[in-house]
């Protein structure tokens, strides 16, 4: 009788934390609505989304810009990150001996392991006067913002993707080598494939870490409000712009910084659909039909 | 006749466990060899020193010889490639790849090279029906293959290795995690294939050794205890340990 009081309380409490998590994610939503939508309505809908001004002080609020900015950073630090990631996550996980494997893996999870404030003043001290003396103006540019984005994304995709790699049952490495296949034939055509919804999930968390950087961004991208020229100009990204204004708005402007973190929240759901889609339509075409 | 496979004085090493001792075994072409053994006796250690699949772990060393067609198989200019190729594996658990059926038969295709699609179908249509297959697969190629039943499977990863066009095709117990129908399905397509290709299967099942093999050899402790035909082994045994085992008096 007491195991099964026991077992009530241990799934009640279970229960609790679970909710509770579910809860504390709608309550911080619900907070931003509602400090933002008024800000979102009172500006207009599509002045906010496309307004290409963002001046506070004359009450003009546009984000469109800053979207820019912050896909624009995201999808190039992507470009960068991804085909190095996985080449690294496939050397680490088929090829590297166990010996080189036990210094890289936890070197590689170390650099997760850095202040994001570091990474920027690394940015700031060495990307941006490297980046303002070979392809001039400020160096504070998006290109300077992605290449430190890339490095801080690295390890994520590093990690989970080796450990996709990992999981893929030893027999199918086996059959694969048995039938006379090369190591890469083998990591190519079975390995890779096995282990691509793996894959796409740290690309997905890599990419949402990109989108939520801030400190990093600040400190190297130059935040200037516009679409940028070229990738050797200036931005600023949503998050950047939530972190140099929460400081000293107030009123309408406290209200359309919140809005920001609206449309933030919404450009990774978008984002988070997406990558969700074309998971969900490659395992169908590698997993060979349906199952 | 020339055998296909001889292996001289083979002795393999985990690191410093002595896994085989002295192994001594001729392989006739085109007949089944069954080896049997109590578990952890080596016998899959040995057809996996056949293809070098046995090469994937580090610790592994040996010394002696083993001769296909009267070449050495671990002779540094060999190309493991061609040798696998040429030595097939069928494993214990049936580990088709996570892809249609179709796909699953034409990967070893692919990999070696052949290209025209013609070819590939017909060689995945040919390679299915000697599995004993085909009619059962025929109308759903393009399914995934880990939907088949376990029988099915194991099947499946015969056509595999046969669509290569092995000399020999190994068998690490390909039974034990089948059902008896599967079982006998399997053993007919042994008889069909003994024709063919030189087959060399490890099973834990004497009966099945009997069933389906012209010669045995019985392993014992990394060592071969007694080999030549199975009737004679099973009826005459020389060794008093082998009448023990085939009694059943221990293993």
């Amino acid at each position: 009788m007491t195991e099964k009081k026991e077992d009530k309380f241990v799934q009640w409490v279970l229960f609790a934390t679970g909710i509770s998590s579910i809860l504390i994610i709608i309550l911080i939503i619900a907070f931003i609505f509602r400090e933002g939508l008024p800000a979102i309505l009172q500006i207009g809908f599509f002045n906010f989304i496309f307004g290409m001004v963002w001046n506070p002080d004359n009450g003009i609020y546009g984000v469109f810009p800053m979207i820019v900015g912050t896909l624009l950073t995201t999808l190039i630090a992507l470009l960068f990150a991804v085909p190095l990631s996985l080449c690294c996550s496939i050397f680490l996980a088929e090829i590297a001996p166990p010996n080189m494997r036990k210094i890289l893996k936890p070197t590689i999870q170390g650099l997760a392991g850095i202040p994001s404030v570091v990474y920027g003043f690394f940015g700031l001290v060495i990307i941006v006067p490297f980046m303002r003396i070979h392809f001039g103006g400020s160096g504070f540019s998006v290109l300077s913002a992605s290449l430190i984005l890339t490095v801080m994304i690295l390890p994520t995709i590093i990690s989970i993707s080796e450990d996709a790699l990992r999981s893929v049952p030893y027999e199918y490495n086996e059959a694969s080598l048995a039938l006379g296949a090369t190591q890469w034939q083998t990591i190519k055509n079975v390995i890779f494939p096995a282990a691509l919804p793996g894959i796409i999930t740290a690309i997905i968390l890599g990419m949402g870490r990109a989108i939520g950087e801030t400190m990093a961004v600040i400190m190297v991208a130059g935040n200037v409000v516009q679409i940028p020229g070229s990738i050797f100009e200036p931005v600023r990204t949503l998050t950047s712009n939530i972190a140099l204004e929460m400081g000293y708005a107030t009123g309408i402007h406290y209200n359309a910084l919140f809005a920001t973190g609206i449309v933030l929240l919404t450009v990774i759901i978008i984002l988070l659909l997406i990558a969700n889609y074309i998971n969900y339509k490659k395992r169908v075409t590698i997993g060979g039909g349906y199952l | 006749m020339p055998y296909r496979l001889e292996v001289e004085n083979l002795n393999v090493y985990f690191g410093e466990s002595h896994i085989l001792k002295d192994i001594n075994i001729n392989i006739n072409n085109n007949m089944v060899t069954s080896l049997i053994g109590p578990s952890g006796c080596g016998k899959s250690t040995f057809i996996r020193t056949l293809n070098r699949m046995n090469d994937t772990i580090p610790t592994f060393k040996k010394d002696g010889t083993v001769l296909l067609d009267g070449k050495d198989i671990y002779d540094p200019n060999v190309d493991v490639v061609d040798l696998r190729k040429k030595v097939g594996m069928v494993f214990q658990k049936p580990n088709p790849f996570p892809k249609s059926i179709f796909d699953n038969v034409a990967y070893g295709l692919g990999i070696h090279g052949v290209n025209d699609k013609d070819i590939i179908s017909k060689k995945v249509e040919e390679s299915l029906k000697a599995a004993a297959l085909w009619d059962e697969v025929k109308d759903k190629l393009e399914m995934s293959a880990m939907g088949l039943s376990g029988g099915q499977q194991q099947r499946l990863c015969i056509a595999r290795t046969i669509a290569v066009e092995p000399e020999v095709i190994l068998m690490d117990e390909p039974c034990s995690a089948l059902d008896p129908i599967s079982t006998t399905k399997i053993e007919d397509l042994i008889h069909k294939l003994k024709n063919d290709y030189t087959i060399i299967i490890v099973t834990h099942n004497m009966q099945q050794a009997t069933r389906v093999s012209k010669c045995t050899a019985f392993f014992l402790h990394g060592e071969i205890v007694e080999s030549g035909l199975t009737d004679k082994l099973f009826m005459e045994p020389v060794d008093k340990r082998t009448e023990d085992y085939i009694t059943g008096r221990f293993g």
